[in-house]
């Protein structure tokens, strides 16, 4: 990795981490919020949204538990069982705390919460921030990246599946496989991203 | 005996996880690069689903119905953990090919699932052949997948060539498109199968949607419902009483 002290380097990050190596679609983490919270650009935007909010803070949180808690304690090894632990009760938090300070966001955000918790890239994220040694700043900027990648792709997805709803495919491929087929051509496009860095 | 039977059965062939109920999709795209990690990811899964099956089908009776989930994902966790310490010992090469997915076994559907619907109602012996059925059953899944992608991107199978020297791989089928390529025609071809046994008249409850129905509208039932072993219900009454009380609450994030 590049110089991460330098404005370079943390452009590089985000642009990595969002396009190049996208999350879902080269690393097919949050697959399933990625095909089930798909059909409409509304809601693909509201999973969005709520993906960005989610991954952010809990890189925040995670980091700030592996330096502080884990680290001197001599424990990195239990960072799987800390992590999923701190995620869970990180998004029950959340709810509750927007449910109470700020009914609006909760009203937009509310349905995805409970969703995020066995999303996949939360975890991910956690645990690639300490496998590559990214400190806590870096950290917070490689979650909130990559939950922007996720947000670039699954509202590019919705937007395709709202065009093709009505197109007429061979029974077989209704539903899940176009959707897949779909993001498998997205895939190679974002490959395309690759040249960037 | 014969229950040892039907559970692997029903792992391997009726309930399938990767291609009959749709679940893990995650780590099935993600490490079937080659028919090798394919298998690695199988086994791994395997050891974690028989043991947690295992553990939590011999702690039901303590782990208290509202708590169960998060004491469910601990359980997992801890497993997880030791198996990823095993292998980074004894395999870093396995280790290193699949990665960050070692740990991300936690949340794979397929182990929450199981424990949720059969290991935490059923007696440890079959709890255990019930995870090893699962687990195999996705083994089988991710090498053949595995081989499937390994054959066309690379031409060898398990790093032996066995295709003539004319055959040009299409190097895209190791990369991340052809994962979904591969997945969008496995799963064409088992709506194929579910198609012609419907006309056959046979039950096709147990296929999964894969989830493209709209996630934010299951709460009740729908990704939760689908990890239901109908069998399991009817041998448990405690089990149709969780799930009425999951009713009542309207989301069940009182699970979360």
């Amino acid at each position: 990795m590049a110089d991460m002290s330098s404005v370079k380097g943390l452009l590089i990050l985000l642009v990595g981490s969002s396009l190049v190596s996208n999350v879902v679609l080269s690393q097919f983490l949050g697959l399933c919020p990625f095909l089930g919270v798909s059909k409409k650009i509304k809601t693909a935007a509201g999973m969005g949204a709520a993906v960005i909010f989610v991954i952010t803070l809990a890189s925040a949180v995670a980091g700030v538990v592996y330096k502080f808690i884990l680290v001197p304690l001599n424990i990195t090894y239990l960072q799987t069982i800390v992590f999923i632990l701190v995620i869970a009760a990180l998004v029950q938090f959340v709810e509750m705390f927007l449910k109470k300070a700020m009914p609006s966001l909760y009203k937009a955000l509310g349905v995805y919460l409970p969703l995020i918790t066995t999303n996949c890239a939360v975890l991910g994220v956690a645990l690639t921030n300490v496998q590559k040694n990214y400190g806590i700043g870096t950290g917070i900027l490689n979650g909130f990246a990559t939950a922007l990648g996720f947000t670039i792709a699954i509202v590019i997805l919705a937007g395709l599946r709202e065009k093709m709803e009505y197109n007429n495919v061979p029974k077989p491929f209704k539903g899940m496989p176009t959707v897949l087929l779909t993001a498998g051509l997205m895939a190679i496009a974002f490959c395309g991203f690759s040249g960037l860095l | 005996m014969n229950k040892i039977g039907e559970r692997l059965y029903n792992g391997l062939i009726k309930e399938n996880p990767t291609f009959v109920l749709a679940l893990g999709m995650c780590p099935t795209l993600a490490v079937t690069t080659s028919a090798m990690n394919g298998l690695g990811m199988g086994l791994t899964t395997t050891a974690v689903l028989v043991l947690s099956n295992l553990i939590i089908s011999i702690l039901r009776k303590v782990i208290p119905n509202r708590v169960r989930i998060p004491a469910f994902i601990v359980i997992v966790a801890s497993f997880v953990t030791m198996v990823q310490l095993l292998l980074q010992a004894y395999l870093p090469s396995l280790n290193d090919a699949l990665g960050v997915y070692i740990p991300l076994i936690v949340v794979n559907c397929i182990i929450l699932g199981r424990a949720e619907s059969y290991a935490y109602h059923n007696k440890p012996i079959a709890s255990f052949f019930d995870g090893l059925g699962m687990g195999l059953g996705f083994s089988v899944a991710l090498t053949l997948i595995g081989a499937l992608r390994e054959i066309l991107g690379v031409g060898t199978v398990f790093g032996y060539k066995i295709t003539p020297d004319s055959y040009v791989p299409i190097n895209i089928f190791v990369l991340a498109p052809g994962a979904f390529f591969v997945l969008a025609f496995v799963t064409a071809i088992m709506n194929a199968v579910k198609s012609s046994m419907e006309k056959r008249g046979k039950n096709v409850s147990k296929f999964g949607t894969g989830c493209t129905d709209d996630c934010s509208k299951c709460g009740k039932k729908g990704c939760e419902h689908r990890f239901y072993d109908s069998e399991a219900s009817a041998e448990n009454p405690n089990r149709k009483k969780a799930d009425e009380a999951k009713k009542d609450n309207a989301n069940g994030k009182e699970d979360k």
